[in-house]
């Protein structure tokens, strides 16, 4: 049996009440060992910041395992366009067969205009080695591989601009079945 | 020398809308989708640990009126009251257990809780307009609430949104999340409103319209809608997170 999907449809610009009022955009406490602070900007295709979103975040643990219990993250885009994640960098992912993903995170980001939301990843501009091996990075051209690093801005900082569309628009992705 | 690597897959937008259920993002009758839309083609991602795990949500995260939105304040809100009750399911039509779901909602006048609407229509103090609850074992889900109002947008000259509740849902899976809005039958609106009709399907936009439930009502209380809400599926078999 296979049942179509339901549709998406926008957050629109009236979420913030309702998805937001839990503050969810600190995976770990600010300041605790192993740290990372992650900030960027989510941006329209003329440039202008978007200060009606939400970004989601999922992630491995520090060790490159996925845990139900940690690793999602929540932040709105304030006036300015802007988001900001305190986490811990992930490990590298060993997958069943073998190959290891670079350390990354994978971002879904909604807005108003968003008829659903874009899915992109964040590597790290600090780990060119394993980005180099990454199975997922080494099959993007060079240009646009760019558009999903990260890179570091201070020690234990990250800056990381999402641009929906124009100059710079940042790699999105979609799965198989997932319509995204 | 690196050996040569294949591509990751190109998939064009506009042309997946044409087959699949979602809408294209850019979708220019929606005036917000023109600046905010990917023009690139979208990758298609293997199916990685990243792509098939995801967050859990424990019942802890519940409060105890969180899934009654006309038990939040001291007093009732205005309108009609509605019982909104359905299933999640997967593909497969496996029911997706102890999913979260949060909704959010404008008031019976049409007005949301939220600084930037401007629509001058009464705010409720009785009514706030948000919800969660999660899942329970046969994937089923209940809130209950008011009626939400239609409203005016400045999409284009005498723009309204017809009646709807915003659903947000986590499935087992990240690449599974929906963002979805409910719809209730037979609202004249359908025809005009450019976010109902960016989903290009007719049979797809009919499954984002609530039936009438009268099993579900309450007697001499509340009317009932009904709406199930399919999830993608990452197209493999969920895996069990540690």
């Amino acid at each position: 049996m296979s049942l179509p999907r339901t549709p998406a449809q926008t957050v629109g610009p009236f979420f913030d009440f309702a998805l937001c009022a839990r503050p969810a955009s600190e995976l770990v406490a600010p300041g605790e060992a192993g740290a990372i602070r992650i900030e960027g900007a989510l941006l329209d295709g003329a440039g202008a910041p978007v200060p009606d979103g939400i970004v989601e975040i999922w992630q491995a643990d520090a060790s490159g395992h996925y845990d139900s219990a940690f690793g999602w993250g929540r932040c709105p885009t304030d006036g300015a366009g802007r988001f900001a994640f305190t986490t811990v960098k992930p490990g590298a992912v060993q997958e069943p067969d073998g190959s290891v993903q670079a350390p990354h995170l994978s971002l879904l980001c909604f807005s108003r205009g968003l008829l659903k939301p874009v899915l992109t990843r964040l590597y790290f501009g600090d780990e060119a080695e394993a980005n180099a091996a990454d199975p997922v990075l080494r099959r993007i051209g060079a240009e646009q591989r760019e558009t999903l690093i990260a890179q570091l801005s201070a020690p234990g900082s990250y800056r990381f601009d999402v641009r929906l569309q124009g100059d710079g628009e940042t790699v999105f992705f979609t799965t198989p079945a997932s319509g995204l | 020398m690196s050996e040569p690597v294949q591509k990751l897959q190109s998939v064009d937008d506009d042309e997946r809308a044409t087959r699949d259920a979602d809408p294209a993002y850019l979708s220019p009758d929606y005036v917000g989708t023109r600046l905010r839309s990917p023009r690139r083609p979208l990758l298609l991602l293997p199916q990685t640990l990243s792509e098939l795990t995801g967050p859990a949500f424990g019942h802890d995260a519940i409060g105890e009126h969180d899934h009654d939105l006309t038990l939040q304040h001291d007093g009732e809100p205005l309108g009609e009251r509605i019982i909104v009750s359905g299933r999640v399911l997967d593909s497969e039509g496996r029911p997706v257990r102890n999913a979260l779901i949060e909704i959010w909602q404008a008031n019976a006048a049409g007005r949301y809780r939220h600084h930037v609407d401007q629509h001058p229509a009464p705010l409720d103090p009785n009514f706030t307009g948000a919800g969660r609850c999660m899942t329970d074992d046969d994937g089923g889900y209940r809130f209950v609430s008011i009626k939400p109002g239609a409203y005016p947008w400045k999409n284009h000259d005498n723009a309204w949104r017809p009646a709807h509740i915003h659903l947000s849902v986590f499935g087992r899976a990240f690449t599974e999340r929906l963002v979805t809005q409910m719809y209730f039958p037979g609202d004249p609106l359908f025809p005009y409103d450019p976010i109902f009709q960016s989903v290009r399907d007719p049979r797809a936009r009919e499954r984002m319209i609530s039936t009438f439930d009268l099993a579900s009502t309450r007697p001499e209380w509340a009317l009932a809608y009904r709406f199930d809400v399919v999830l993608g599926g990452s197209g493999a078999t969920p895996v069990e997170n540690a």
